[in-house]
């Protein structure tokens, strides 16, 4: 443990989680919002809501979240003039959970519309019997019990998020990846010792999440 | 339940009502659309010179004129594709071993090799691929090439993936199987090889394949570290005619039509497994893993 003896590295390292976790909070809630107005849209009554909720997820699944942030960084940002912050650093970040966001926001959609399609059709026909419109059946029936089966899946895609937000490097955040790369640089004999401690507060972070939300998942599920 | 159910067949007012949302979300989708074509207007986006060298050679003083197509992006594609089969053939022997590994009966090789799965699926795959890429000289003794550092840190990724996916395939085999097995004789490894990995890979092939747009869409973290790829080629077009849009946009149309294609098999071969009556519970169990990869778009999940 020699080279995270010195303040300055264990620095870098605690910079980079912590920059980690600001990337997947900002992105998680964004992409949660997001991906729920979407797939409220893929299940509306108007076939051009529809297409919309539709057209997003297959631009968005089907593309490199890589492709995705780099775009946000040149194209949005250098050739387009889009601008959150003075401050490149700042600017950056922000540039990142914009491509985070509407790349997860896909894949939440789709789970939250598997989870629509759990929910036993009876329960929409009952409540198209008693006179609910769509977004009241949606609102107060589906989506409560819908998303006690989506818990799960969307414990994997926070996980999966968590480990994307390394990506966010590609247009100079300074996220783990990057300090790891940074250390590794500067440290080559103890590249082994930097690349475990890395991995290993990766396996800390992410393990409980994952055993967490399958704990819940199966406390929330409705047996039928 | 099919999306329908949530709402009544439209009488008279809901029709009027859907075709009156119906019309305001394409007013907006237009005004987005013409806000966007005038900011591309305003940064000059649509011009021809921007656009010219994807219809047309281009003339390099001093060589041979450029076609930016047989140039840059075909033997781009190359690479992805490349880095991709490479990676999916070992990830699928890595996740075959592993799950055979996890069922074993004895605990010293079912403990260790579940902790390798859950150690490969937690760490994001920039981190192994940095790794490889900048320590594997201090590591290994000589520099691992950025073609393997991609290809080892997507197998050793999308192989445990595989590996709880197969697991979840070979466990869903009815358990009568096995037992006619046992007892026409066969021991453990016959009944695995012969009776469960079979009907096993039967149920897991639209799994292999949705786990293979994973896999392609992650070759692009080779950018990140100088592979010839798709957009790294792609990046060198931008360099030389400053046209970063246009070639961001033929990009994502290469990636979205060929996983797009690839999902649509990955479905056709679902339904047909299901017409046939094989049992695909680890299908839900890889479209979710799927999903959260996402590294796979990185690294994903």
């Amino acid at each position: 443990m020699d080279v995270f003896s010195d303040p300055v590295n264990r620095q870098a390292f605690l910079d980079g989680f912590a920059m980690i976790l600001k990337l997947t909070a900002a992105s998680a809630l964004l992409s949660l919002a997001l991906g729920l107005l979407l797939a409220a849209c893929r299940v509306s009554p108007v076939p051009v809501l529809r297409a919309v909720g539709a057209g997003w997820v297959h631009l968005f699944r089907n593309t490199p979240l890589t492709l995705i942030i780099t775009f946000c960084f040149f194209g949005l940002y250098s050739a387009m003039g889009v601008k959150f912050s003075d401050d490149i650093a700042v600017n950056n970040y922000w540039l990142a959970v914009v491509g985070l966001s509407a790349y997860t926001a896909a894949f939440v959609c789709e789970a939250i519309r598997s989870g629509i399609n759990t929910v036993p059709i009876g329960q929409a026909e009952a409540a198209r019997a008693l006179g609910l419109t769509f977004s009241q059946n949606l609102r107060l029936i589906i989506l409560p019990q819908a998303m006690r089966s989506v818990v799960a899946p969307l414990g994997s895609i926070l996980i999966a998020l968590t480990k994307n937000a390394t990506i966010a490097g590609v247009i100079g955040v300074m996220e783990a990846s990057s300090q790891m790369k940074q250390l590794i640089n500067d440290n080559g004999d103890a590249a082994v010792e930097i690349f475990a401690v890395f991995a290993l507060a990766f396996v800390v972070l992410l393990v409980p999440v994952g055993y967490g939300f399958s704990a819940l998942a199966n406390r929330l599920v409705v047996r039928r | 339940m099919s999306a329908s159910v949530l709402y009544d067949h439209p009488g008279p007012r809901a029709r009027l009502r859907n075709r009156a949302l119906s019309v305001v979300v394409v007013a907006l989708l237009l005004a987005g659309a013409y806000w966007v074509y005038r900011a591309f207007d305003a940064k000059g986006q649509w011009d021809w010179k921007k656009w010219q060298p994807f219809f047309q050679e281009m003339p390099n003083p001093g060589g041979a004129p450029v076609n930016v197509w047989t140039d840059y992006i075909v033997p781009g594609l190359v690479g992805t594709l490349t880095a991709a089969a490479t990676a999916m053939v070992l990830a699928l022997a890595f996740g075959l071993l592993f799950s055979v590994a996890r069922l074993s009966e004895h605990a010293w090789i079912r403990v260790p090799s579940g902790m390798v799965v859950e150690f490969f699926r937690a760490v994001p795959l920039l981190l192994m691929i940095f790794f490889l890429v900048y320590g594997g000289y201090y590591v290994f003794g000589t520099a691992v090439p950025a073609f393997w550092a991609v290809v080892i840190g997507l197998t050793l990724y999308n192989g445990s993936v595989l590996a709880e996916a197969f697991r979840a395939g070979i466990r869903a085999v009815p358990g009568g199987q096995a037992e006619a097995a046992y007892s026409l004789g066969l021991v453990k490894s016959q009944v695995m090889r012969l009776i469960l990995i079979p009907q096993a890979a039967r149920s897991m092939l639209p799994v292999i394949v949705s786990q293979l747009v994973v896999v392609l869409k992650d070759t692009a973290l080779g950018y990140i570290v100088a592979y010839s790829e798709l957009m790294l080629e792609g990046s060198k077009i931008y360099a030389n005619y400053n046209n970063v849009v246009p070639v961001f946009l033929v990009l994502a149309a290469i990636y979205i039509v060929i996983n797009a294609t690839l999902t649509l098999i990955a479905h056709l071969l679902e339904r047909r497994a299901n017409r046939r009556g094989v049992a695909t519970p680890a299908a839900r169990l890889g479209a979710a893993n799927a999903a959260a990869s996402g590294v796979g778009g990185g690294g994903g999940a």
